[in-house]
């Protein structure tokens, strides 16, 4: 397997550990973790820090009932949570969002697809497919923006994204990330902003000769 | 947390409910919730511990590392209602076996851990509490907290490494 050279920022870890990433991102960075044995390590060095908070936290008693009515209820019927297995180039996150369902592609113009996974006020999540060569559009996000190779690879200004890599932009990074030749570049891209497609179609018209 | 893993012994996870549930009580309602619904979340935070036992691994985790991620997990589910993404599970290797060291030394990393905590200056460990409970953005924490932080995260490898060493030297 190839080896990751850009990786979750560690603060970001942090938030993602105390549950206080937007949805958007913390899909991304599940998805990341998944993949990357080196910010796995991190984020369970951050759950330890949060287990000593625990620990350390003044405990305030719990009424007596409380203890009866747990026990009574270990041996009662539930139904397991549903584990979403990697398939293919998409990381169990990512068949978590899907929630069963097959991806669906929307055509957004220059052989470029998407699949929005989720969007709501707190930010958006989706899949994008980009052709070898082909630029990724842009979308102008005005807060941060989290794009995870899932396949293939793309080039930017700021240095080369294979498999597995997490590259953080946020509004003041001008970049036009384009998919290297060869295969097809597909992507998990969130953004913390609302969504903004007006400027989309008319870049993606326009021809890139910027790398 | 072995034993309730392993064998479903209750009276192993009496003894883990009775150490956890009221640090788990004050944890929660650390984030403004009345002692009933702190209980209430407790109660979901103690049956999930039950039943995803299994998913309990010492080599990568203390079980207050572990019982902190599903703590906070369930208590923005439930105040959500939605699923907090998770990675994938580590899958074991078949036949792969309990590496005593490494279960200790994830033990020494909490113990220094703890020590790092201590020596923090009192603001900077109020900064590190809020983090930990959901209460800074990740913008926040990486303005507020990046130094403290680092010096905290610097102590668990420096715990490794030395660990590393004192096993070196216990060699023949
Ligand atoms: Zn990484």
């Amino acid at each position: 397997m190839r080896v990751i050279t850009h990786h979750t920022p560690d603060a970001m870890l942090a938030a993602y550990a105390a549950g206080n990433l937007p949805y958007a991102f913390a899909v991304v960075v599940a998805s990341h973790v998944s993949l990357c044995e080196q910010c796995r390590a991190a984020l369970e060095a951050h759950q330890m820090i949060g287990g000593v908070v625990l620990e350390e936290t003044g405990a305030v008693g719990v009424s007596a009932a409380l203890k009866d009515d747990i026990l009574a209820q270990l041996d009662a019927p539930f139904t397991p949570e549903p584990v979403f297995e990697r398939t293919g180039a998409y990381p169990g996150p990512v068949m978590e969002a899907l929630k069963g369902r097959p991806i669906r592609w929307k055509t957004l113009g220059m052989g470029v697809r998407q699949d929005i996974l989720s969007a709501d006020r707190n930010g958006s999540v989706r899949l994008l497919y980009i052709p070898p060569g082909q630029a990724v559009p842009d979308h102008g996000h005005n807060g941060v923006e989290l794009t995870l190779v899932l396949q293939g690879s793309f080039q930017d200004e700021t240095g080369r994204f294979g498999v597995g890599d997490l590259e953080v932009a946020d509004e003041a990074l001008e970049h036009t990330p384009i998919a290297v030749e060869g295969e097809a570049c597909i992507c998990l891209a969130a953004t913390d902003g609302s969504l903004k497609f007006r400027a989309l179609m008319p870049r993606l018209l326009q021809p890139i000769f910027r790398i | 947390m072995i034993a309730v893993r392993d064998t479903r012994d209750r009276s192993a996870f009496v003894k883990l409910f009775d150490h956890f549930a009221p640090r788990l009580k004050g944890f929660v309602m650390r984030s403004g919730v009345s002692s009933h619904q702190a209980e209430e979340i407790v109660q979901d935070v103690m049956l999930t511990i039950w039943r995803r036992a299994s998913t309990f691994d010492p080599h990568r985790a203390q079980v207050s590392a572990w019982i902190y991620q599903i703590a906070r997990n369930r208590q923005i589910d439930i105040a959500r209602k939605e699923n907090r993404p998770m990675p994938e599970e580590l899958k074991e290797e078949p036949g792969s076996a309990s590496d005593a060291s490494q279960i200790l030394g994830v033990e020494q990393e909490s113990v220094y851990l703890k020590q790092a905590l201590a020596k923090l200056a009192p603001e900077q460990r109020e900064m590190i509490e809020k983090a930990y409970l959901g209460e800074l953005t990740h913008q926040e924490i990486s303005a507020q907290t990046g130094l403290a932080l680092g010096t905290v995260k610097s102590r668990i490898r420096l715990g490794l490494e030395r660990l590393k060493h004192e096993l070196k030297d216990l060699k023949p």
